[in-house]
């Protein structure tokens, strides 16, 4: 039986099926005070030519040929060409999560290498086929920790990406998950230690800290590591920016590294779909949620991939299952996947060096605010933000994220962000509009 | 096959009480229907549990299954042996395999768990 009925004899048809009259049978149960007794306010349908032409309009509103220093969680790299040639293909693309599993050699082949490559950026022994973004990732690397430690509590520092500490704190409203914050060194950005040691208890199960941080600065993870051993918990390493991966240490002391993986070839497109991670040690396998990909042999003794370690999971564990993720992000990350294999260990490092580079460079005409030591982003003070982004609109730059929003001593400052992708002439546009009468006036 | 100074639940546990601690595992009948156990969840000693909860589960290459607690207790000591060789709960349920010892709180609840008999029975009506 199809679903979509095209004539009336097929709505008929279904409708006998049903044992009713007419499709408003249906609903009839549903009180009157709920029911909508008029057409929904739809425009009429239009033609083909006319979608077209709308949505052509739409895309033409788009702020192409701006130059942009937006960063903060999602960065504008490039998309190597050979990405959408591989995820366009109808394998990958029109194929859905595959529950026959193992029938997909070609799919869990892309899983068991996108795993492989995560554990050699992050230095864990093993990865995830990959969660929904690093926002939730964050929340279900504090819950592991707690099902690990057998404590509850989860003690996030103020420099993790404040969005992804509201997709915690919604997590753990009702997971009897008290969420606690530590704050970063004024002059540094760096976490503040002292309050960190002052704060974490025999209770706390997970100290979470980002690096590079909110801010851009390369957090101590070493020094978070050592404090949260020393009391038991266990630490999580958040990252928002992947491409740091290729020139950063991996996060010696780590217990779960949760990440974002936008960075990697996945359009920085509004509300995703992105693609998240979660990499722990191997004795923490069991604890983890999500999907894994084992390799294995088949009847004949060759080489082959399976879904391993499902007992974890809500298909087969119901309400005791690690985590209610019951999928993954296949085809994202099979562009984050086609992304590390392009640009290799060696294509990695580079393009690392290169933002930095450009980071560094804009740093020297803008002044960042803390002395840490940065990646490719950093809070540059500028008086009043928005006033500032409205002026550099008007010249066609799409300025820093203003931070007042998020971090209310920081509401003179701004997050700027420099790629690859940003190029240094326009880079000495925004310093150079940044120092103009216009921007000084607002300024004033 | 199921020794007679064993007690038995309906979830196919059994427990051997010597001296106030009972001796905690599963029936050769549940290691049977789970098949090739993989993987054995056991609480730390000290948890305090209770008769008819759960109190750690199993692993087998195609299902997870609570281990429900014949009595109520504290957890005295778990088996080593199975952190490392779970297989060996497919091989000897009855003996070399049990999962914990618990120091009983309420002996009084032993009458409500099934004897050798009751349970053959019971797990023949059950097929």
């Amino acid at each position: 039986m199809r679903y979509l009925p095209k004539s009336d004899s097929e709505r008929r048809q279904m409708l006998d099926a049903c044992g009713v009259e007419s499709a408003e049978d249906l609903f009839a149960h549903l009180p009157e005070a709920v029911r909508l007794r008029r057409p929904l306010h739809l425009a009429p349908g239009i033609s083909e030519y006319e979608i077209v032409d709308y949505f052509r309009e739409r895309a033409g509103e788009n702020a192409d040929g701006y130059a942009s220093f937006l960063g903060a969680g999602v960065y504008r790299h490039y998309r190597p060409v050979l990405v959408d040639a591989v995820v366009s293909r109808g394998e990958f693309l029109t194929s859905y999560t595959p529950y026959q599993a193992e029938i997909s050699q070609g799919t869990l082949t892309t899983i068991f290498e996108f795993q492989t490559m995560i554990c050699q950026l992050t230095g864990m022994d093993v990865a995830n086929a990959s969660m929904y973004d690093g926002s939730t990732a964050v929340p279900e690397a504090a819950m592991m920790a707690a099902r690990i430690t057998g404590r509850h509590r989860a003690l996030a520092a103020r420099s993790v990406h404040p969005e992804y500490r509201e997709v915690l704190r919604t997590y753990a409203l009702h997971q009897g998950m008290p969420v606690e914050e530590f704050g970063y060194v004024k002059d540094s950005g760096v976490i503040d230690l002292e309050e960190l040691e002052r704060k974490i208890d025999d209770q706390t199960a997970a100290v979470i800290v980002q690096s590079p941080n909110f801010f851009g600065v390369i957090d101590d993870v070493k020094a978070a590591a050592e404090i949260a051993h020393r009391h038991g918990a266990l630490l999580v390493v958040v990252f928002t920016e992947a491409v740091s991966l290729g020139i950063l240490e991996p996060p010696a002391g780590a217990d779960i590294v949760a990440g974002e993986l936008q960075s990697f070839a996945i359009s920085p497109s509004y509300g995703g779909p992105y693609a998240g991670i979660i990499a722990t040690r191997e004795k923490f396998v069991r604890q983890m949620p999500g999907r894994l990909v084992g390799q294995t042999v088949d009847t004949h003794g060759n080489r082959a991939f399976c879904l391993t370690l499902s007992t974890r999971e809500q298909h087969i564990r119901r309400e005791k299952a690690t985590s209610n993720i019951c999928t993954n992000q296949a085809l994202i990350a099979l562009m984050a996947t086609v992304f590390m294999t392009v640009y290799g260990k060696v294509g990695l490092r580079e393009l690392a060096l290169q933002n930095t580079a450009k980071a560094h460079y804009l740093a020297g005409k803008l002044k960042p605010a803390f002395t840490g030591k940065f990646f490719n982003e950093f809070v540059a003070r500028v008086g009043n933000p928005e006033a500032v982004n409205k002026t550099l609109l008007k010249k066609k730059i799409i300025g820093g994220l203003p931070l007042g929003r998020f971090y209310p001593e920081l509401a003179d400052s701004m997050l700027v962000c420099a790629t690859e992708t940003t190029r240094r002439g326009e880079m000495d546009e925004l310093s150079d509009a940044l120092r103009a009468p216009a921007a000084e006036e607002v300024l004033a | 096959m199921y020794p007679e100074n064993f007690r038995y639940t309906k979830e196919h546990e059994w427990v051997l009480v010597e001296g106030g601690i009972g001796t905690i595992g599963i029936t050769d009948h549940a290691q049977q229907e789970l098949g090739d156990i993989v993987y054995v969840d056991l609480p730390k000693p000290g948890t305090r549990v209770e008769q008819g909860r759960s109190l750690g589960s199993v692993e087998s290459v195609k299902a997870v299954s609570d281990i429900y607690s014949p009595v109520s207790g504290e957890v005295a000591e778990i088996n080593p042996i199975l952190a490392d060789a779970p297989e060996k709960l497919n091989e000897d349920p009855h003996g070399a395999a049990w999962l914990v010892k618990i120091k009983l709180s309420a002996p009084g609840e032993l009458p409500d768990l099934m004897s050798a008999a009751d349970y053959q029975s019971y797990i023949g009506a059950e097929k």
